[in-house]
């Protein structure tokens, strides 16, 4: 399934995510997973939260610069191997990955990630049809 | 010593008999073959006939830095160009560079006035001069060269960088004398300290220019390399470095008053101001062939000393400019307009809005720092670090390549960047001069 990550830029400065933060607990965003690349000058702050859109208002009236992206939400089996088998999907196919970070899920028995790639539809595509991209949207944005 | 007493020792009012000879031939020759100053002429209503003498100079109008843009390379230049054996240039107030010519006569007089310059610092024949300045279109390196070679002194033409390269060289061949940035002279002096020969040098001057020093830097130079510390003045538009110099007085620095005729000005009027008086300084090339200028505006804030000085020259002695009345930067001697920032920024985002940055000038260590903030924006921004880090990659080519020299460039939050009166500060000046 292909959601909505919300990207931010983060300048390598103390408190700057503890502000960034505070903007979405202010406007009762909720957050399903985040990640953080970072380097010696900045970083990008990557989210997954219930209202996107909300997220992203507020956070740019606040002076935030913010992406929104396009990233696939992956689900597989909570046991081992999970991971290895839904990336050999995505390896046999010929996709690379660029990034990727787990996301709480509300299921059990399920885990699930996030993933982005080079051609989000046929990645997407693909999964669906093995079986690792049909996600309970639920689950994400917990609605 | 005096290297060209009947020069240097001229009376004054010979001199200014000497000024006005040349000044009513540079105008009628100027007017003549640049387009330039003709169309100034001509819109001011001023004939090169209403030019009598040095008295009628405040009678004709300014010339400007952006002059050398709009006619750029060669449309200021009085002479054609089989004539020209030289070409230099620096950086103007956009990426586009400024260029200045020389005749044969011109490089015989620039390096007559570095020669007279060395002998007033007490250097001749028998000494070992080391050009530290960098060679290439920037005038300091083969200006310094060929004033040190006319005086018959030893030439190093070691250019600049590599530092332990540059101490070796001093010690193993004997240097008696340096030229370069009075804040390189300065980690020389650590550096050698710290490698411990010291007294295995053989240096007694030191000529430094291209950049503001202070008296204290002064002081710290002459201690920890154990030589005198002089001043030198310059600027491409005029000559490059000796257009002006000290004496062993070290009390102001002589303009060489038989080329150049000097003169201070209200930057807000124009007006002439009296003698002694702080203002811009401005200048008339009164013997330059290739690439004369009438009035130039320097931008450099000074005062000049007609009083006589100790060591017997009358030419007029300039106090070291305390600032500009533009925007120019001074950074590792070179020359930077906050505008030629703006223009590389404006070509990296892709469309008409230039992100908001600052410029923040320190001095660390006797070096200059240069940090280029730029605030993130909404057309910059990308989701993943590579294109981020290919950004600033961009940015920081471009500088380099548009101003000759190095930025730290740093992407800092949108809004960050402090702002007064809703206009955001541009440029954070640390360096204490």
């Amino acid at each position: 399934m292909i959601i909505k990550q919300i990207s931010v830029f983060v300048e390598n400065k103390k408190g700057r995510l503890a502000a960034i933060t505070d903007i979405l607990a202010e406007n009762d965003v909720d957050i399903s997973a985040l990640s953080l690349a970072d380097t010696s000058d900045f970083g990008i702050l990557r989210l997954i939260v219930d209202k996107p859109d909300v997220a992203q208002e507020a956070l740019t009236k606040a002076g935030v610069t913010v992406k929104i992206t396009d990233v696939i939400a992956v689900v597989m089996d909570d046991v081992p191997g999970g991971v290895a088998q839904a990336l050999k999907v995505v390896s046999d196919n010929d996709i690379s990955i660029e990034y990727m970070y787990a996301c709480v899920g509300k299921t059990t028995g399920k885990a699930l990630m996030v993933i982005r790639t080079e051609d989000t539809n046929r990645a997407e595509k693909i999964l669906c049809e093995n079986g690792f991209g049909k996600v309970n949207p639920a689950y994400i944005y917990r609605i | 010593m005096i290297l060209n007493p009947e020069k240097e020792c001229m009376p004054r009012e010979e001199l200014r008999k000497l000024q006005s000879q040349l000044l009513v031939k540079q105008v009628k020759r100027v007017y003549e073959n640049v387009e330039c100053y003709r169309n100034r002429m001509d819109a001011a209503g001023i004939k090169p006939e209403d030019i009598h003498g040095i008295e009628d100079l405040s009678k004709l109008p300014f010339s400007y830095k952006r002059d050398l843009r709009d006619y750029y390379p060669y449309g200021l230049f009085a002479v054609p160009m089989k004539d020209i054996v030289r070409v230099h240039a620096s950086s103007g107030t956009t990426g586009k560079r400024i260029v200045v010519g020389y005749t044969r006569n011109d490089l015989d007089m620039w390096a007559e006035c570095v020669a007279r310059m060395m002998t007033a610092v007490g250097l001749g024949a028998e000494d070992i001069v080391q050009v530290s300045y960098g060679y290439g279109l920037f005038t300091g390196g083969l200006g310094a060269h060929q004033g040190a070679e006319k005086l018959g002194a030893t030439v190093i033409p070691m250019s600049s960088g590599n530092t332990a390269l540059q101490i070796q060289t001093m010690v193993d061949f004997g240097a008696t004398a340096i030229c370069c940035t009075p804040s390189y002279a300065l980690y020389l002096g650590e550096e050698a300290e710290r490698l411990g020969v010291t007294n295995q040098l053989k240096l007694k001057a030191g000529i430094f220019g291209a950049e503001p020093w202070t008296e204290e830097m002064r002081a710290q130079i002459e201690a920890k390399l154990g030589i005198k510390a002089y001043d030198i003045y310059g600027l491409s538009e005029i000559l490059g470095p000796g257009v002006a110099c000290e004496c062993e007085c070290q009390a102001g620095m002589h303009v060489w008053e038989d080329h150049f005729i000097p003169e201070i000005i209200d930057p807000d009027t124009g007006e002439v101001l009296p003698e002694g008086s702080t203002g811009e300084l401005v200048f008339t090339t009164i013997t330059k062939e290739g690439f004369p200028v009438i009035r130039y505006r320097t931008r450099d804030i000074c005062s000049l000393n007609y009083e006589p000085c100790a060591c017997g020259r009358t030419h007029v002695r300039m106090r070291k400019p305390t600032g500009r009345s533009d925007d120019m930067l001074i950074i590792r001697g070179v020359n930077v307009f906050p505008s030629q920032i703006e223009e590389v920024l404006l070509n990296v985002s892709h469309n008409d809005i230039t992100p908001n940055y600052q410029i923040i000038v320190d001095r660390v260590n006797n070096t200059d720092t240069f940090d280029v903030n730029v605030e993130m924006s909404e057309q910059l921004f990308a989701d993943d670090v590579k294109s981020i880090e290919a950004i600033e990659k961009t940015i920081t080519e471009k500088l380099r390549s548009t101003l000759g020299i190095g930025a730290k460039v740093h992407l800092v939050n949108p809004k960050s960047i402090q702002r007064s009166e809703g206009k955001a500060k541009r440029v954070i000046d640390k360096r204490k001069l």
